[in-house]
């Protein structure tokens, strides 16, 4: 193979949501590092293949793409029969279970991201990019936040994964943001909801986002 | 059996999916969901939309939330009754109307509806006065956005290549508000995207659509 490119660091948490994605269709990749310390994702070169000046951007062969999600999607796609075959819903399935899992990937990214976002800006990035933390904006989304994850713990409560019986897209977009928020020192987001615990143990312990993790310990080549 | 969006007609997120629905010649019906008396709060309705947001869309035992979600259902489901704005018969067409659709969802939305919920919302709904600040920095990260639209755009047609896709319609919700406001400048100053509005202004779904949604002056 060898024709998939990943440019970004994989401590950047859509960087790693596409990552995870690779793992989990088992589709062979490289990974150039992006060194936002010295602002390479705003050099002239990236800016042509990401026009936003944010990390990720993605190339197959001679496919260039950016945005995580549609990136994800495109995996998908073109993989389909590669790894796991559910990620945006069974095969046979049909429009309802994609529909289920495209609603809660929406979910994800217009009301668990939003306020995550922040947290791990203000948890895990902040202090590195040596500026001050934000405890009104921390506080705020804290609530934010957990009032996502009381509407997600009622829903796990009825079914196994967000979208269905199935790890799908939807879940594991979940991952980045969730990971730094446990390991920012807030996993009494997670704990103290038994669902959402259950949930997060189940889909934070498949073998791709172990990878994942592993490869955000790494230092960049 | 006719499908039903739950929503009231002036919800930017409800418009989205109605648009879909007329661009498609579905037949649906339009169930109103009133805010004033916090009905997108009350049982029934979280039964439907656990977010307690709007809209909502049932089609027989099929109940969906989140706007673009319900979208791509509708442009799937009524695929052979109107144009293919999803694409996904082609990888790559349909890798860039989902990466225009992404790019609206995470970057285009966050500026441009910051910006109505100061100018429109906060005014009419909280008897507010809008945030100067909060405007001019929407304001500015808005025209950041629309500088790289336009860049785009004078390479191809629309978004996501030389054809019409749901990630042009994505972007009517708001922009019909912020194009009748005092902001209208954001879009008038740039030829190409100014063009590429004026051509998803003309389509009728989008006359049907907001004839009843009043903007913001």
């Amino acid at each position: 193979m060898g024709s998939v490119t990943v440019y970004g660091p994989p401590i950047s948490p859509a960087v790693s949501r596409v990552l995870a994605c690779l793992l989990e269709k088992d589709v062979v990749f490289n990974l150039v590092n992006i060194d936002m310390s010295k602002a390479q994702h705003k050099s002239p070169d990236f800016l042509k293949i990401q026009p936003f000046g944010q990390v990720p951007a993605f190339q197959d062969e001679h496919t260039t793409l950016f945005e995580s999600r549609a990136i994800c999607r495109y995996i998908c796609d073109k993989y389909a029969d590669r790894g796991n075959r559910s990620l945006l819903g069974r095969r046979g399935g049909g429009l309802v279970e994609r529909a289920h899992v495209e609603q809660w990937l929406e979910a994800e990214g217009q009301s668990f991201n939003p306020p995550s976002s922040t947290l791990v800006f203000q948890l895990a990035f902040a202090r590195q990019m040596g500026l001050p933390q934000d405890p009104a904006a921390i506080l705020l989304n804290e609530g934010k936040l957990a009032k996502v994850l009381d509407v997600y713990e009622r829903r796990l409560q009825e079914s196994r994964f967000l979208a269905g019986d199935e790890f799908s897209l939807a879940d594991l977009s979940h991952l980045p943001n969730g990971h730094y928020i446990r390991a920012g020192g807030k996993e009494e987001f997670f704990t103290s909801r038994k669902h959402v615990a259950r949930w997060w143990e189940d889909i934070s312990m498949r073998p791709s986002w172990r990878k994942v993790v592993e490869m955000q310990r790494t230092p960049p080549a | 059996m006719a499908v039903k969006v739950y929503g009231p007609a002036i919800s930017t997120a409800t418009v989205r999916v109605l648009l879909c629905l007329e661009e498609m010649g579905a037949q649906y019906e339009l169930v109103p969901i009133d805010y004033s008396t916090g009905e997108h709060k009350s049982p029934p309705h979280l039964a439907r939309n656990p977010f307690g947001q709007v809209p909502a869309f049932e089609d027989g035992d099929l109940m969906l939330f989140e706007s673009r979600a319900i979208s791509r259902y509708v442009l799937r489901k009524y695929k052979s009754s109107g144009p293919d704005l999803l694409r996904e018969g082609s990888l790559e067409e349909s890798a860039m109307v989902d990466l225009w659709l992404e790019v609206e969802a995470q970057q285009y939305d966050k500026a441009i509806s910051a910006i109505y919920i100061e100018i429109a919302i906060k005014p009419v709904y909280f008897g507010g006065v809008p945030d100067e600040k909060v405007v001019a920095e929407s304001v500015e990260k808005l025209g950041k956005v629309l500088d790289v639209y336009e860049a785009r755009l004078s390479k191809s047609k629309y978004l996501a290549g030389d054809f019409l896709s749901f990630a042009d319609l994505s972007h009517i919700p708001y922009t019909h508000h912020i194009v009748a406001s005092p902001h209208a400048s954001l879009f008038e100053s740039r030829p190409h995207v100014k063009a590429w509005w004026e051509s998803l202004a003309s389509r009728p779904a989008y006359k049907k659509v907001t004839a009843g949604t009043p903007t913001s002056k």
